[in-house]
């Protein structure tokens, strides 16, 4: 899926050699260029110095912590989107990753395919142009403005949280997109439901905007989650 | 350190010599007031007789001449306890009186003074002392007239002695009482001491004595116990988590090991290799979940989530929730309906939208109505598929519910049922960890409040009773006992 962007050069500061060995080959095989950080304190030398997508950044690091090491960088105007991992799971620990700096929070232990759609939607991010008024996929129009959706020359009625979960998607159209990533920017939650809750809200979703359109636009992505796009693409 | 030497270090004892110092302090003062106040008035009453008598005698002078005088002085002389007289001619030669000798000179100026005399009759050699006034007659006679100061001596001697007396007495009577005050204290520290110490060794379930007084070391040591109750509470927490994730956890953790050793023995197509690392995922996902929750619980127990609180509306959350779910619940064939009045909370706003989607989840599961009723008819079977979650405020109190119709757990169930990883019997054939009570009543505890259980007529309502707008500090002003404490 990452074929057709030009390569993502990623940055991952672990001190854990096994889970970096792991994470660096995992990207290499996705396609990525992925380099690897020992400690903090060549983790900042090589963000720095090397123009990264995104940083994969470990909390607790020999040397420097992880957080320190996002504020080092953030003094310096370095506005690489950063993805901070940490066994620390706790809510208010989120809470201080990301105020130090972080643009993303991702607890251990984690899937890779959470870990790949997370990195895939930050970098998209530092590339990004400003926010657009009008989003498009195949046929499907999504106007953020006047909150209408139409399919074709169809008008669709959504509901306000079914739209909101569409606007998310499509602003990551062509992106995995996860359930929890879903469940922490539609509904602005951070706990494990332990039911299917956010599918049942998809499978709704789905039937509005594909039920009767000969071509699905929404995804389901075994093991991961959900993607937005125009099927023959 | 010597047992006297302690005793005379305590507070108690010190406090004592104080207050002693300045009781006998204030004791001198009052017997000395009263001695000096004494003295004065035996002054003022020898004072009134002499002039008195002296105006008399003068009077019988003057209307009988010194024959008259004469006659009287001798007269009253020899009464018993009579005054001192003496008159003397202008010369100084003794006539008549009851006075032997005089200090040089008192005759000679007239007025007051105070003498040493003896009288005529005294056989004793001692001087005794008297206040005399001397006054001089028309004819250059003049005239002693005396009283004794015996009395005033003796007065002043017993209130001499007595003030001696209760210094002393008040003096041993204030040691012996800090030393008693003191002892009593120190045995109660040293009581106090002995249970820490016992404590700090491991043995968590002492606790110190309270008397029954109510005093300010009773209240102290209620205190400390309370803070005991709490460090056990905290520490059979940890214990009972570790224990849990020694059972509980290990359980699954067999059960995936069992199952990839039993892919990797037998050699079976890529499709079933396949199928079996997918289940090694799913389920170690599943023990990840699990492993969070109980996290999630220990932390809210044992108050650390604290730091993230502040004011937001429970209503709010409760539509949040309402929405999020609304969409399973009829799926399911539920009907979640929502009923909320503004409900102002200080809290943690992720915890409690946790709590409250826990429990939701847990009546979308089992809140189903039993089979007899489901099938007793439509209206019933209407009414009887709907959740409610109400949000409102009630006195001091957020209350944040959900009631179902379903089966409900029995009363004597119901403590048991928020115990962690208890799942009933009636729900062991459904998914989940048996956490999702649990971690809602840690919830409502960490926010000062508790889960209630109760029956809906038929089905269950669980209910988050929330102090509205508690403050941190609140915490450990709620009554502990209302809180179901897990204890092994």
């Amino acid at each position: 899926m990452t074929k057709s962007d030009s390569q993502m050069r990623l940055l991952i500061i672990e001190d854990d050699r096994e889970s970096a060995d792991y994470l660096v080959k995992a990207f290499r095989e996705v396609g990525y260029i992925a380099d690897l950080a020992g400690d903090g304190e060549e983790g900042l030398v090589m963000a720095e110095g090397g123009d990264y997508d995104v940083l994969v950044v470990d909390r607790m690091l020999p040397k420097r912590d992880g957080l320190s090491l996002i504020g080092a960088l953030r003094e310096k105007a370095n506005r690489t989107p950063v993805l901070i991992l940490s066994a620390l799971g706790q809510v208010d620990d989120r809470i201080k990753g990301l105020r130090a700096g972080g643009d993303d929070y991702l607890p251990k232990p984690y899937s890779f395919a959470e870990l790949l759609a997370r990195v895939e939607v930050l970098s998209r991010r530092n590339v990004g142009p400003a926010e657009e008024t009008t989003y498009r996929v195949g046929d499907l129009e999504l106007d953020r403005l006047s909150h209408r959706v139409a399919r074709g020359k169809d008008e669709l009625t959504l509901q306000p949280r079914e739209f909101r979960l569409l606007e998310y998607l499509m602003k990551h159209a062509g992106q995995v997109v996860t359930r929890t990533m879903l469940l922490e920017n539609v509904w602005d939650y951070h706990f494990d439901p332990q039911t299917n809750v956010i599918d049942v809200h998809i499978s709704r979703l789905r039937s509005k905007i594909d039920k009767g359109f000969e071509r699905p636009l929404l995804h389901t992505i075994r093991g991961a989650g959900y993607m937005i796009r125009d099927g023959l693409r | 350190m010597t047992a006297f030497g302690k005793l005379v270090r305590t507070t108690a004892f010190r406090l004592t010599l104080v207050y002693l110092f300045l009781f006998a302090l204030f004791a001198a003062s009052l017997v000395g007031y009263f001695a000096w106040n004494t003295r004065r008035l035996i002054t003022e009453q020898i004072t009134t007789t002499v002039n008195a008598e002296a105006g008399e005698i003068n009077d019988i002078y003057n209307r009988r001449g010194l024959r008259g005088l004469v006659f009287t002085i001798e007269n009253r002389a020899l009464r018993p306890g009579s005054n001192l007289y003496l008159v003397t001619t202008p010369a100084g030669q003794a006539i008549a009186g009851n006075v032997g000798s005089l200090a040089p000179g008192v005759m000679a100026s007239t007025g007051w003074s105070e003498t040493a005399y003896r009288r005529l009759d005294e056989q004793d050699t001692a001087d005794h002392r008297a206040l005399v006034r001397v006054i001089e007659l028309s004819s250059g006679f003049r005239l002693l007239i005396g009283r004794d100061l015996e009395e005033r001596r003796r007065m002043f001697g017993i209130v001499a002695k007595a003030a001696q007396w209760s210094i002393l007495v008040v003096v041993i009577l204030g040691i012996g009482g800090g030393v008693f005050v003191a002892r009593r204290v120190l045995q109660r520290i040293d009581a106090m001491t002995g249970t820490t110490q016992r404590i700090m060794a491991g043995d968590l379930s002492g606790r110190l004595p309270v008397g029954r007084s109510g005093d300010e070391l009773d209240r102290l040591a209620g205190n400390l116990n309370a803070m005991l109750e709490r460090i056990e509470a905290l520490m059979m927490g940890l214990k009972e988590v570790s224990d849990n994730i020694a059972h509980d956890l290990k359980t699954p953790l067999t059960r995936l090991r069992n199952r990839a050793e039993e892919a990797l023995g037998k050699s079976g197509s890529e499709a079933e290799y396949r199928a079996a690392l997918e289940h090694t995922i799913e389920e170690s996902d599943s023990l990840i979940r699990t492993f969070n929750a109980l996290l999630m619980i220990a932390r809210a127990e044992s108050g650390q989530a604290r730091g993230d609180m502040d004011d937001f509306d429970a209503a709010e959350v409760a539509s949040g929730i309402h929405e999020l779910y609304e969409p399973l619940a009829e799926d399911d064939g539920m009907t979640l309906r929502l009923k909320t009045a503004p409900a102002p909370l200080h809290g943690n706003r992720e915890l409690i939208g946790q709590a409250l989607a826990n429990l939701v989840e847990n009546a979308i599961k089992y809140g189903k109505p039993p089979l007899a009723v489901a099938q007793s008819g439509a209206v019933v079977s209407m009414d009887a598929r709907q959740i409610l979650i109400e949000a409102r405020r009630e006195g001091d109190y957020v209350l944040l519910s959900v009631s179902d119709h379903g089966p409900g757990i029995p009363e004597a169930d119901r403590k048991h049922a928020v115990e962690r990883f208890v799942r009933l019997d009636s729900s062991r054939t459904q998914p989940g960890s048996g956490l999702g009570l649990s971690l809602a009543s840690a919830v409502a505890t960490l926010h000062g409040g508790e889960l209630r259980l109760s029956d809906a007529r038929p089905g269950l309502v669980a209910t988050l009773v929330i102090p509205a707008r508690a403050r941190a500090g609140d915490r450990l002003a709620a009554p502990m006992q209302d809180v179901p404490q897990k204890v092994a």
